[in-house]
Order: C-alpha cells, then sequence, then structure tokens
C-alpha cells in the first residue's frame, strides 16, 4: 500500500496535539506503519502549527513536503490557506469554517484574504467546510473542535470501521470528557 | 507490547529498561519530555536541576555513586554543561552515564542551530544517534552497555525531528542493577599528572571505540541493487534519504557519531560508484571522509543551513518533486503571541511606553518583541539580560542607565540570572532588572523550577526567596509589582529608573495558563461606549479584534484579566 499522508493544521492551543494523538493510535490498531511528527515549544503560543500523520506499509520520513499530502485537515480557515501549497494534485482539504485573526490583523498590518473556500475550490481543490465551532458547542465545549473534525475526517476512510474510531477516543481522551466528545465526533460525522 | 511513542518518551523508555536510578535535567525544547516521562517510572529519581551544568554534575556524582545515571538538556543547554563535560571525559564514570541532548535544525524553538555533534569530537566522548523511536530506546540501553565498558559518558544525541516524532516501539522490562561500590582512589583526582595519565587513557579509549564503530553493527551498510550512488548518512536524514532514493540504494546507515569508523567507510566507498554524505547542518561526516582521501559530494550540493526534508533532498539531486498548489493571496503571517491574560503584557506595554532599551532573556517573554509592544531589543542567552545589561551601561552610563533595563523571567534567573545580577550589585552599575516571576517554567511547558516550592513531581520543595536573594546580594532597592496594575508598573518603573542605585522589580502573577490560576468571565465591548480610538490595540491581545470601526472581544480566548479596561477612556469594556 502506498503511504498515506495527513496534516493537522491550525493556531497553537486549538488541540492539535490531540488529533494526532487519536489518529496514531487508531491507525496503529489498523495494522499499519505509522509516523506522527509534532513542534512544540514556541510556536504553540497562538502561532500557526502543523502535525504531520504519515500511514501505510512502511513509513519512512516523518514530515509531509510540499505537493505530498492526501489530506490537510485544518483548525482555521487562513491556516488551510497557508499549507495549501503541500495538498497533492487531487488531494481533500477538510476545515473549520472559524477564523482566528492572527496578530498582523489583529493590528492592522495585514488583511484578513477573503472568499478563501471559494479560491481553493477554483483552483481545482476539493474542500470540505464546516462551522466545528459551532457543532463543539453543540457537544458541550467550543474545546472540541479537534474531535468534531476527526468525526468529519472518518467520512473519507471508508475501509476503517467507526468502533476503531470510538475505541481510539477512549483510549486518548480522559473519560470524564469522553461522552462530550463522543457528541463532537458523531456531530462532525454528521450522524446526529 | 507494541507502542506508537514520541522518540522523547522512547529515550525514557530505554533508561528506564537499562535500570537507570537518577535523571537530573534541565527543560528545553525539544529535551524536556524525556525527564517528564522518566518522572513516571517511580523506580527513577528525577529532578529539575536549576540548570544544565549542575544537572549533568549531579549526574555524574549519581554515576560515581554507583548507579546508572542520565541527564537531558537542548543543545544550548550542553553550552551551559560544557565546563564539566570536558573533565567528566577524563574523569569516567562507575555505573553507566547517558548525556541525552536535543538539537533543533531550523530552529523551531531555539536561538541557534549549533550542531551538538562537534562536542562529541571536541570532548572525545563517544555519541549515538538515533534515527526514530525504536532506536531511540534500543540506542538509550546501547550508551549505558558502552559507558560501562570503556568507563565514559555518552552523549546521545536526538533532534526536533526524532525527539518530537512518533513512530512504533517495541517495549522490554526494566533490568535491575546492583549498586557498584564506591572505593576511594586517589587517581580520580584531576590534578596534573592524574589528568595527564587520564589523556592518555582517553586517546586510547577512542581507539578502541573505534573499533567498535566498526564491529558493533550500530553503523550499519543497506546494500541495494543500484550501486551507482552509495550514501552515507545519521539521524533523520536516513529517513529522508530511504524516501527519496527508495529500496534499491546503498546506504551507510551511521548510528555513532563519533568515533566515526575507517574501514567500514572505504570498505563502503569502494562497492559504489560515487558517494554522497547527507547530513544536516555541520559536515563532520564529510569531513572525515575526506580526512580518508575519499572523493565525496555533501555541501557542495545541500544547505548548511535549516531542516532538510525529502522534498529538499530530492531537489538538491535533481529527483523531481511533486507540483504544488498556491493561492494568489498574501498569507498573513502566524506569528506566535503572548496568550490573552499573559501576566508579562503590563511589563511589556509599560517598557514600551516608557521607550526603554530593553535587554531580553530566554523565554516566553521573548514574544515582547512581537507588534504592537515591539518591546525588546536584544537577547543572546540564558542569563545573558542581566550582564548584558550591566555591560552596555558601563560603556554609556548614566545616558542610558536611566532609559534601560533587563527582563528575566523567574527560571532563567534561578538558572543564570543570580551570577549576573551579582556583577551589577558587586561591580556597581545602576542598572534595573525586571525579574517577570510567573511562578513556573513557561515556554518549555509548565516545569516547576527553585523559585517555585514545588519538585518535578509537583511535590512541596525547597524554594528561593527571591526578594530576600537579592537583598543579600547587595540590592537596597527591591520592589515587587503586579503587572495586571498598569499603573503601579508605570509608577515604580519610573522610580527605579531614575533612582542613582541597582534595583530589582520583581513583576508578581502566576501564568494564566496554570492550573488551579482562575480565569474569569470575558467582558464585552458596548458598542454605543466604544469611540474606535484603537487605545486597547496597544496591548497586543489576541481576544482583542477590531471590527467595523470598533473593538470586541473573541470570548473563546478572553480570561477576563481587565487588563484593556485601564486603557479605555470611555468605559467601553463591560463585565
Amino acid at each position: 500500500m502506498k503511504t498515506v499522508n495527513m496534516m493537522i493544521v491550525g493556531v497553537g492551543g486549538q488541540g492539535s496535539l490531540l488529533a494526532s494523538k487519536v489518529l496514531g493510535h487508531l491507525l496503529l490498531t489498523q495494522g499499519y506503519d505509522v509516523k506522527v511528527s509534532e513542534v512544540h515549544g514556541m510556536s504553540q503560543r497562538g502561532g500557526s502549527v502543523v502535525t504531520y500523520v504519515r500511514f501505510g506499509d512502511k513509513v519512512y520520513a516523518p514530515v509531509v513536503d510540499k505537493g505530498e499530502a492526501d489530506f490537510i485537515v485544518s483548525f482555521e480557515k487562513l491556516e488551510a490557506a497557508r499549507w495549501l501549497s503541500h495538498l497533492k494534485k487531487g488531494g481533500r482539504i477538510v476545515t473549520n469554517t472559524q477564523e482566528i485573526e492572527p496578530m498582523p490583523v489583529i493590528t492592522g498590518a495585514a488583511a484578513y484574504p477573503d472568499h478563501l473556500i471559494e479560491k481553493m475550490q477554483e483552483k481545482g481543490v476539493q474542500v470540505d467546510a464546516l462551522d466545528c465551532l459551532s457543532l463543539a458547542e453543540q457537544a458541550g465545549s467550543s474545546k472540541a473542535v479537534n474531535i468534531v473534525l476527526m468525526g468529519r475526517l472518518s467520512r473519507y476512510f471508508p475501509d476503517i470501521p467507526e468502533e476503531a474510531w470510538q475505541e481510539a477516543l477512549t483510549a486518548c481522551v480522559p473519560s470524564k470528557y469522553l461522552e462530550l466528545n463522543r457528541r463532537a465526533f458523531a456531530l462532525g460525522r454528521g450522524e446526529m | 507490547m507494541k507502542e506508537l511513542m514520541l522518540g522523547n518518551k522512547a529515550v525514557a523508555r530505554g533508561l528506564y529498561e537499562a535500570g537507570c536510578c537518577v535523571i537530573s535535567s534541565y527543560p528545553g525544547t525539544p529535551s524536556t519530555e524525556i525527564t517528564e516521562e522518566a518522572a513516571l517510572y517511580p523506580e527513577i529519581y528525577c529532578e529539575w536541576a536549576p540548570n544544565e551544568k549542575v544537572a549533568l554534575e549531579v549526574a555524574h556524582g549519581a554515576s560515581l555513586g554507583g548507579k546508572r545515571s542520565a541527564c537531558a538538556m537542548k543543545h544550548v543547554g550542553l553550552n551551559v554543561a560544557a565546563d564539566p563535560l570536558f573533565t567528566i571525559s577524563y574523569q569516567g564514570v562507575s555505573a553507566g552515564l547517558v548525556i541525552c541532548v536535543a538539537d533543533d535544525p531550523g530552529m523551531h524553538s531555539s536561538q541557534n542551530e549549533q550542531d551538538s555533534r562537534h562536542y562529541a569530537v571536541a570532548a572525545k566522548i563517544p555519541m549515538l544517534e538515533p534515527s526514530d523511536s525504536a532506536e531511540a530506546r534500543a540506542f538509550a540501553m546501547q550508551a549505558y552497555e558502552i559507558s560501562e565498558t570503556y568507563h565514559t559518558p555518552v552523549l546521545l544525541k536526538m533532534c526536533t525531528r526524532i525527539a518530537h516524532s512518533q513512530s512504533v516501539v517495541e517495549t522490554g522490562e526494566r533490568v535491575e542493577r546492583p549498586v557498584i561500590p564506591y572505593q576511594k582512589d586517589p587517581a580520580r583526582v584531576m590534578m596534573t599528572k592524574n589528568s595527564m595519565q587520564a589523556h592518555y587513557r582517553v586517546e586510547q579509549r577512542t581507539k578502541d571505540l573505534i573499533t567498535y564503530a566498526e564491529e558493533s553493527g550500530i553503523n550499519r551498510v543497506e546494500m541495494g541493487k543500484d550501486t551507482s550512488l552509495g550514501i552515507i548518512t545519521d539521524s533523520t536524514c536516513y529517513q529522508y534519504a530511504r524516501e527519496v532514493f527508495g529500496e534499491d540504494a546503498c546506504i551507510l546507515k551511521l548510528g555513532m557519531a563519533f568515533p566515526l569508523p575507517e574501514k567500514l567507510i572505504r570498505d563502503f566507498a569502494s562497492k559504489v560508484d560515487r558517494l554522497l554524505v547527507v547530513e544536516e547542518l555541520d559536515p563532520i561526516i564529510e569531513d572525515h571522509c575526506r580526512r580518508l582521501g575519499l572523493a565525496v559530494h555533501g555541501k557542495d550540493m545541500l544547505p548548511m543551513v535549516g531542516e532538510f526534508s525529502q522534498g529538499l533532498l530530492a531537489k538538491a539531486v535533481g529527483r523531481p518533486v511533486p507540483e504544488s498548489i498556491s493561492l494568489p493571496d498574501d498569507i498573513p503571517a502566524r506569528p506566535p503571541v503572548m496568550c490573552a491574560g499573559c501576566p508579562h503584557r503590563g511589563i511589556f506595554y509599560t517598557l514600551s511606553k516608557n521607550k526603554c532599551m530593553v535587554y531580553g532573556d530566554i523565554g516566553c517573554y521573548t514574544l515582547g518583541t512581537m507588534a504592537p509592544l515591539s518591546a525588546m531589543d536584544l537577547n543572546v542567552c540564558m542569563g545573558a539580560s542581566c550582564s548584558g545589561l550591566h555591560g552596555f551601561n558601563k560603556a554609556r552610563g548614566e545616558e542610558s542607565e536611566h532609559h534601560s533595563v533587563a527582563v528575566i523571567g523567574d527560571s532563567t534567573f534561578a538558572h543564570s540570572g543570580i551570577t549576573g545580577i551579582t556583577d551589577i550589585a558587586y561591580n556597581q552599575s545602576n542598572s534595573t532588572v525586571i525579574i517577570l516571576d510567573n511562578s513556573i517554567t513557561g515556554m518549555t511547558g509548565h516545569q516547576q523550577n527553585p523559585t517555585t516550592g514545588y519538585n518535578l513531581r509537583g511535590e512541596p520543595a525547597g524554594r528561593i526567596d527571591v526578594e530576600a536573594l537579592c537583598r543579600a546580594i547587595g540590592f537596597e532597592r527591591v520592589r515587587v509589582v503586579d503587572p495586571y496594575d498598569l499603573a503601579e508598573c508605570d509608577r515604580v518603573l519610573k522610580e527605579e529608573l531614575a533612582a542613582n542605585a541597582p534595583s530589582i522589580i520583581i513583576s508578581r502573577r502566576p501564568c494564566v495558563m496554570l492550573k488551579g490560576v482562575p480565569h474569569h468571565a470575558p467582558l464585552t465591548v458596548d458598542p454605543d461606549k466604544c469611540r474606535g480610538c484603537r487605545s486597547c490595540m496597544r496591548i497586543g491581545c489576541p481576544a482583542i479584534r477590531f471590527k467595523d470601526g470598533k473593538a470586541s472581544i473573541d470570548e473563546t480566548l478572553c480570561v477576563g484579566c481587565e487588563v484593556c479596561t485601564s486603557l479605555c477612556a470611555f468605559d467601553a469594556f463591560q463585565k
């Protein structure tokens, strides 16, 4: 099997480390070789963050390079656009429609670009955009955006049974937040 | 058991399984999790030392005491620990000693990208370099075998992409080891004659270790079908090389960065048409090959600066890279920022307002340099703010003394600031040092330190009384302010800058991200009261936006610190 390349991108503090933990756990239980590469430290303070997830029969490099990503899962619209160069031709973007203004926009030194999703679609990119923040709030916490996105992503892996995702949630999410995250997953997957 | 494991966690697992009993470290990205993960094993005594020099000396002391020990630090931490490092190489070990050091090519969270392999060469200490998590565990264990067989400390070199990548690891059981008895041996005192003998031993040890490098299998040849090119590589570069050149390529994968083998490299070279060395940062393997008289490609094709990737390598050797898509729009940068409610913000706002020259230091507060606060002029390394400001003021005198400050966090102060302020008090410059005491080591992810009163495991511990310490050092002017109180910050700063004496201002409030620090309900903006004057935008709070001529608050970020309210002349912020 050819290695599948995924990226999880967002703003430091949005919970991308939990999302990559869930994905890593899931893919390992499916019998794949898996590598997950994260960045800790400085950029976690509200900066642009990226996690690489690669799986297949045998994975070498821990990172995904330009033009290689089969999926980009984005916690924030601008971040999807920032990492677009890493998407493979024919690759898919799954993104939260939330806008979080970066400091240069807040100070007025730069503008937040308009119509990013349409512009990506015009480039021939398959974009699945949804308001994950509202769904997360509906599930019980704005912090559950990460699991809403995992629910959405799960739709693109028909060979992985939903029980395996549920098992990964159980293994990775603290038990007192499990029910909330199960709701968030179901809302993202589109089953509630 | 098979597990997906962070490289740093795998190192901790290897140390644990090998029977390590004592770990002393100072946190630093990307090395921190080695010690945090090891601390989850009750069999290992783990501590945060005030700095890396102390950590290495503690770990070496434990080795001499007869138990397997380790320390962990980031690349620049090894500079701090360099003094003991070179003589511990001579002194040797009793039980095994592993020194974990994590480089940061690409500087994801560092102020330089020095190549730690130079330290192995310079201090004549063997260095192992894993290329994934499974090797991180295995090499940590192998390092102890080498350490005890050759009576040497062993460096275990990680880098960001190994330390912070997860890959599959198979774990084993811990093996407990007997304590090695201590016997007084006058030859261990490192004085002239003993040191000379020790140096002879070290030179012989390196020769013996070259034989180990040739024969042990830690460096391995992987011969493929395509012998037109032979690749010599190490660490994460091995993974990029496999990705680009595939299964048919011939690769000499080096697991030991020092000492490097000779015969193994010559034999490999004789079986391939051309040689390419793929290594990040400096040409250490390449230079070694040239000394062996081999013609190699390396830094003539690959960069000396920054991190590698499969795409970078493919491009450099003329292999195809995939097409990529981009948008015509300028995508605004998203630099890291101080969190909403960060206690440092009030101080940096005050410094910016008073147009101070600010000599900064290493920590979250380095972010005070970003617009709109733009309140940091300089920084170098841990502790340099205090001593650097002293030198600056000695050069410029009164002209700068009344307009300049040093800012240093609580953990950095305990690490290397105390000696700097000692120089200020001893040699009397009229310098003002602001200690940003947020009760934690912030940037590396909330570690305790000697000023917090808790140890690595969160248990009550000794605590430096910072005010009393500063007074004891000779500062008569020691002030404490709450950084949320902008008026107080401004008043105290002006008084201390004006005073004709060295002074310390302690800005004290815990990090807003700390567990147990209460967050208040987010504020709102009354659009009728907001005049759109943008005064509140000057503090650079990520929770305040400006939309359609009015300020508004992002409720998911605001923690209700109310600092913005003291900037608004129209009372527009509502609780």
